[in-house]
């Protein structure tokens, strides 16, 4: 009796075991297409599909993709595209993270008349597709004539991001005992240095959250990259798109793996380095 | 009052006039940061509230490659109903919203209740899940289309194979290179709702699952009996975000299919952005793009007032 019910135990185990790594192969085998394709040479790979294994290692696609292949008329690689990105990435992800902290802090620390509208509104920007804001962007950075570079996108990801900072810190701070804010205020203590000695010293865990979903979000970000830069300006998500929209010259795929995976890299990183983080503003900004 | 109070002890002038000027500052600065906040929320409701209504008035405009504030009336919802582009987009998204929907939530919840079993390398096999997440759309698009097109990738290797007559060319099929789309979103989204339905499956009483146990029902029917139901709050919310990303769907059939072959892949945000900056049109776009957000709308408005009237009952019961 005993031994049939370990039996069946452990069958059952094995099934288990073998459907979660299915799975896994599942979820796993595109980042395998483009790591083993990055060292395949293009005849080897047109010969057998994108699906095998590399018969000799070909390192020169990687410093090709960094360095030197041509894309939409100018070969510089992917580099320049990359650290476009890190130029737009770095500053809009600081500044919205401040100002966001700063909203939340006033929306829920400071509240007024009308502050829960205001946070409604926030959330309605949260959840309005980018479509609806394209068009007024557009004439706006013709107007401030910064429609093709990176200072107009820039723009458009602190204010668009100011509302999932916002939304982010606010319902942090709303958790803060609103006594410690009193007796801070019963002890002269004003504004901004409520901000900075007491609410700033608490928000570390939701400031990382923030920085990281800012960092991703606009990193991936593609549809304001693409509309509002050009050529030489363009973000690497916008630049990859070029890439392969470039039908002039045959696929090189073992190339373009190898930009895909330079272009995937940072956010793969922050994933792999803080996940907890990462799933925490992934449940906090599901709403988009 | 308090300055003038405090001046009247300050025995030595300098010092007086360096307090006053000190408060001064303080004072100045609390107002100014102050300000400063109040006008960087300000500037995003102005954001939000004017780009929304900008839109919304673009759309009743002539405007094509520059805004022409010309009232046109509702002349660009009406072309756009009868549009036979707009009727395909929205046919494709009910195939791709649905399937995707389905999909998405059956595979998260298979793994969410696999990993829940106690399992050992848990931490690794949720990082695998959930991994792509991390990607952009583009990346995911890019490397999809080339596993799924027919000369290079799965069929291609399956003939190399040796298996002559193998197809399998969803991509370039009319009727199938929708599910091309559905097969990248599922792989993109399921360890997603796979987190969030495990975690719900988490923060359940264990006393629960002793009950179930107890009441010697097997692990199955344990789950699609008592777990399942017990964080079907959960369940909807996940659907609900699901939806929400099936509707603003655009990137990733960009990448992907670039919306073809013809329009057989095309989604309404894809044609939002053909009409703005493809065929010039702000006001035929805009138009689209209202017609979108109404779309979402009418989504999540019944489910945020169902959510408020259940939150106020929790506080009336408390």
């Amino acid at each position: 009796m005993d031994r049939t019910l370990s039996a069946g135990y452990l069958g059952r185990r094995f099934v288990l075991y073998a459907v979660l790594v299915a799975f896994a192969a599942f979820f796993l085998i595109p980042l395998a297409v483009v790591v083993i394709n990055s060292f395949r040479t293009l005849e080897e790979i047109t010969q057998t599909s994108v699906l095998g294994i590399p018969r000799a290692m070909r390192w020169d696609n990687w410093a090709q993709a960094w360095g030197s292949y041509c894309l939409a008329g100018s070969c510089t690689g992917i580099r320049p595209y990359m650290w476009n990105s890190v130029a737009l990435v770095v500053p809009a992800t600081i500044i919205s993270t401040l100002f966001g902290a700063m909203n939340g802090y006033l929306l829920s620390l400071w509240r007024f008349k009308g502050s829960n509208f205001i946070f409604g509104v926030v959330t309605f920007g949260v959840f309005l597709p980018a479509q609806m804001k394209l068009v007024p962007w557009a004439i706006t950075l013709r107007e401030l004539s910064l429609s093709n570079g990176l200072s107009g996108l820039i723009l458009i990801h602190v204010v668009q991001g100011m509302c999932f900072t916002t939304l982010f810190c606010r319902n942090y701070y709303v958790n803060v005992p609103a006594d410690l804010i009193k007796a801070a205020k019963v002890d002269g203590a004003d504004f901004l240095q409520i901000f900075c000695r007491i609410v700033l010293p608490l928000s570390p865990p939701i400031l990382i959250v923030t920085v990281i979903w800012q960092f991703t979000n606009i990193w991936n970000e593609f549809l304001y990259a693409i509309t509002f830069s050009e050529g030489s300006h363009r973000p690497v998500t916008a630049a990859l798109m070029a890439f392969s929209a470039n039908i002039a010259q045959a696929r090189e795929y073992g190339i373009e793996s190898a930009a895909v995976l330079l272009a995937a890299l940072p956010t793969l990183l922050v994933y792999l380095f803080g996940g907890k983080y990462f799933l925490r503003g992934l449940t906090a900004g599901a709403v988009k | 009052m308090s300055l003038l109070q405090d001046s009247g002890f300050d025995a030595v002038p300098g010092h007086r006039r360096a307090a006053v000027r000190r408060r001064w500052m303080a004072r100045a600065l609390e107002q100014l940061s102050k300000s400063f906040a109040y006008l960087v929320l300000a500037s995003v409701v102005i954001y939000v509230v004017g780009f929304t209504l900008w839109t919304m008035w673009i759309s009743v405009t002539e405007s094509t490659l520059l805004p022409n504030y010309g009232y046109v009336g509702f002349k660009h919802y009406q072309r756009l109903l009868q549009a036979r582009v707009w009727q395909v987009a929205y046919v494709n998204l009910a195939i791709y919203g649905t399937s995707f929907i389905a999909l998405t939530g059956v595979v998260g919840m298979i793994l969410a209740i696999l990993i829940d079993q106690k399992i050992r390398a848990e931490n690794v096999l949720r990082t695998i899940y959930l991994y792509p997440m991390a990607l952009s759309f583009v990346i995911t698009g890019t490397v999809w289309a080339w596993i799924l097109n027919p000369s290079i990738g799965v069929q291609h290797l399956a003939r190399t194979l040796g298996w002559v007559n193998f197809r399998f060319d969803w991509l370039i099929d009319r009727d199938m290179a929708i599910y091309t789309v559905v097969i990248a979103a599922v792989w993109q989204a399921s360890g997603f709702a796979m987190a969030l339905f495990l975690a719900g499956l988490r923060s359940l009483d264990n006393d629960l699952y002793k009950a179930a146990q107890i009441d010697g029902a097997s692990a199955s029917r344990m789950y699609v009996r008592i777990l399942v139901p017990a964080i079907w709050p959960i369940v909807i919310a996940v659907l609900i975000i699901l939806l929400q990303v099936a509707l603003k769907t655009y990137d990733l059939v960009r990448a992907l299919t670039a919306g073809g072959p013809g329009i057989a892949t095309t989604l309404p945000a894809n044609v939002v952005y053909d009409y703005m900056f493809q065929r010039g049109s702000m006001g035929a776009g805009s138009a689209a793009a209202v017609m979108l957000l109404a779309s979402l709308l009418i989504v999540i408005l019944p489910y945020a007032a169902i959510q408020k009237i259940r939150s106020r009952k929790r506080v009336d019961h408390g």
